[in-house]
């Protein structure tokens, strides 16, 4: 359970502007070894920026962040060290079409991290199979479902064997019956000890697999609690609407 | 009421050749009309067209002057050079042909049936013996003075042996392309010499002429300026200002003047800028005027290709760790460039035609032949002649370009994702 790893995430005061656009009005969030955090809220308040930062895809103008004992700066060198620990699943997948599955998975292993071609196709067919798509490892992204290609993208993150995992939306764009077998994907990933911070408005995962849940809300973490706390007795008016209207 | 649901096909709108015909030129009578109006027009030019290249046209120039057509000025006991180049050309189109199939192998199939008739041809007007000195030198080695029917036989073996011997070699791809990389340095090379040697002694550019200077001139410049095109398209999205707005300036200068007076400028700069005892001459001249003036034209296709790739890649690429430079590379490029193949072509036809613009700096490519073999008194007044084959000749090659190009664009998938 949560709680009990150290603190890999430490978020102090993060605020972040586009132009002039203040989209996150100072974050303070710590996240633990093994946790899984649930981010909600409503659209354009700031959670794909805000999980965007942590891995530094987007560059925030004050305050701190922290990941894994290393403090995000310009260094590319700190950057690179990172990206390197954190994978990120997209909501639009971001496969790249001209390379295959097995190439998708192994192209990061074997030039980040140096593995030989054999141990990064060895690991990639390992992770195609918990993902549940072995047979389809010589196919082209395009050839696969969406659940299929987000399952691939899964892996792709997971190949390079990071310590965090970062999930924005990753079933949005998803038709319906395909939802389930990505959301089992993460449910097994979060059993098995990964730290996983998840934007995502699909309640189920959240109320199930979840630790913690924060609630986004124009650029501000208005509240947080475990799932149950949320779910039966949020504190804040906004969470309230915002539960009521997601829930019906 | 329960029905079963039968499985039926799609209803029968056409039968036959008729149901086609009805449908697509005689549904209204407007449409009636256009058809039977184009097809007399079709009709009167062809017509007069095939019965006067049949009976009144008096190709004997085209026939006397061929070598000049085919390869200008250069050497006649150095043709031999340029037939092995077309012999690595067509040995290389019938590896890639069998390695690639698909489009390329519609070519290869082309190319085989091109080499027939024009075996056929070649036996016809040349005869078994040497008497007519076609393409070949008359008298040297016997390497010199192989008939142009041999040749063309050569290259039709080679052409259908190396696709016989290569097929289903899928693994071949990487390899084959750097192959051609490679034959586009020792085409040079082989048509250029060397100075002071006896076995390919130089050939200076300006002594390169006809068809194979206007394959030279597109190609040359279409290679060269493609990686130079892809720098300026990069450039042209860096963060640096400087190279920015270099970038910029070049590709919107170069765009805004028209090709011939980027020619000129060529001709009279080039020199200003090189030192001395460096000349280079007018064929090299034309030559860099064309690659950067294809360059600018290159560097937007890509940067549109750039665009296209949704900024989702290179934030998938980063978050996975790759850096900058590796994502360009691997990432971007790849994708771009697949997607701007057609526009490429598209590029390379009309500088395939514009390459006749040459003949304005004095340079015999296949038009400049054309027009000095007008202007000998023996074969005055026979314009029609020549400039129907030199467009033909144009035609062809162009044709086949933007028919590869179409279905490349198909197989490629340009467009969808
Ligand atoms: N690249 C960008 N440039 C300018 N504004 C942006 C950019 N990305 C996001 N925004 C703005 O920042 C706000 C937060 O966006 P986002 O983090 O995507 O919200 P969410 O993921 O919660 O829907 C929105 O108002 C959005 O319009
Ligand atoms: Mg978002």
């Amino acid at each position: 359970m949560a709680g009990e790893g150290k603190d890999i995430i430490i978020c102090r005061d993060v605020h972040k502007w586009f132009d002039r656009l203040h989209v996150l009005k100072g974050i303070d969030l710590t996240v633990k070894t093994g946790e899984v955090l649930v981010v909600f809220g409503p659209s354009g308040s700031g959670k794909s920026t805000f999980i965007r930062t942590i891995n530094r895809l987007e560059e925030h103008q004050r305050g701190t962040i922290v990941v894994d004992g290393i403090e995000l700066t310009h260094d590319i060198r700190n950057i690179a060290a990172i990206r390197q620990e954190i994978g990120m699943v997209f909501q639009s997948f971001n496969l790249f079409p001209h390379l295959t599955v097995m190439q998708n998975i192994t192209l990061a292993p074997i030039w980040v991290r140096r593995w030989s071609a054999e141990k990064a196709a060895q690991v990639a067919m390992d992770l195609l199979k918990r993902v549940g798509i072995p047979e389809q490892a010589h196919k082209f992204p395009a050839q696969l479902s969406g659940g299929q290609q987000q399952r691939v993208a899964i892996a792709r993150a997971l190949a390079m064997q990071p310590k965090i995992m970062l999930f924005d939306e990753p079933t949005s764009a998803l038709d319906p019956e395909m939802i389930k077998e990505v959301l089992d994907v993460m449910t097994q990933l979060a059993k098995s000890g990964m730290t996983m911070i998840c934007v995502t408005h699909e309640m189920g995962f959240a109320r199930s697999v979840a630790h913690r849940m924060v609630f986004f809300d124009g650029g501000q973490l208005i509240e947080e609690g475990t799932p149950e706390q949320i779910f039966k007795n949020p504190q804040h008016d906004r969470t309230k609407l915002f539960l009521s209207q997601i829930l019906h | 009421m329960t029905t079963t649901v039968e499985t039926i096909g799609p209803p029968r709108t056409s039968v036959g050749v008729l149901g086609w015909l009805k449908r697509n030129l005689f549904s209204t009578w407007y449409n009636t009309l256009l058809t039977i109006l184009s097809a007399w027009l079709v009709y009167s030019v062809l017509s007069q067209l095939i019965v006067w290249a049949f009976t009144s046209a008096r190709w004997g120039v085209i026939s006397a002057n061929l070598r000049l057509f085919m390869v200008g000025p250069y050497p006649p006991d150095q043709v031999w050079r340029p037939w092995l180049v077309l012999a690595m050309v067509s040995l290389l189109m019938g590896l890639s042909a069998a390695v690639w199939g698909g489009t390329i192998r519609t070519f290869g199939n082309s190319l085989a049936a091109a080499y027939a008739t024009l075996i056929v041809i070649a036996l016809l007007i040349e005869g078994f013996g040497r008497q007519v000195a076609w393409l070949s030198s008359p008298g040297g080695e016997w390497w010199k003075t192989i008939p142009s029917a041999i040749w063309l036989t050569v290259n039709l073996i080679l052409l259908v042996g190396a696709y016989l011997s290569a097929r289903g070699r899928k693994g071949w791809q990487s390899a084959l392309l750097l192959l051609w990389l490679l034959s586009f340095v020792v085409t040079i090379v082989l048509l250029q010499g060397f100075v002071k040697n006896d076995f390919l002694p130089e050939v200076t550019t300006g002594k390169w002429g006809g068809l194979l200077l206007t394959f030279m001139l597109a190609t040359v410049s279409i290679v060269l300026s493609f990686p130079i095109g892809i720098l300026f398209a990069l450039g042209r999205r860096s963060k640096m200002p400087a190279v920015k707005i270099f970038c910029i300036l070049y590709i919107e200068l170069v765009r805004g003047v028209p090709l011939v007076t980027i020619l000129y400028m060529t001709q009279i700069m080039l020199p200003l800028f090189l030192p001395g005892e460096l000349r280079v001459d007018n064929v090299i001249r034309a030559m860099s005027g064309m690659m950067f003036f294809t360059a600018a034209y290159m560097a937007e296709n890509v940067r549109g290709g750039l665009q296209a790739i949704p900024t989702g890649q290179i934030e998938a690429a980063h978050a996975l760790g790759l850096n900058e430079v590796f994502v360009t590379l691997f990432i971007v490029l790849p994708q771009a460039l697949r997607m701007v193949i057609p526009a490429t072509v598209g590029l390379f036809i009309s500088l395939f035609k514009d390459t006749t613009l040459a003949t304005i700096v004095a340079l015999l490519e296949l038009l400049g032949v054309g027009r000095s073999v007008l202007a000998q008194p023996e074969f005055l007044g026979l314009q029609t002649e020549v400039y129907v084959f030199v467009a033909a000749i144009f035609f062809i090659f162009s044709y086949a370009m933007s028919y590869a190009s179409y279905r490349l664009e198909e197989a490629l998938g340009v467009g969808k994702r």
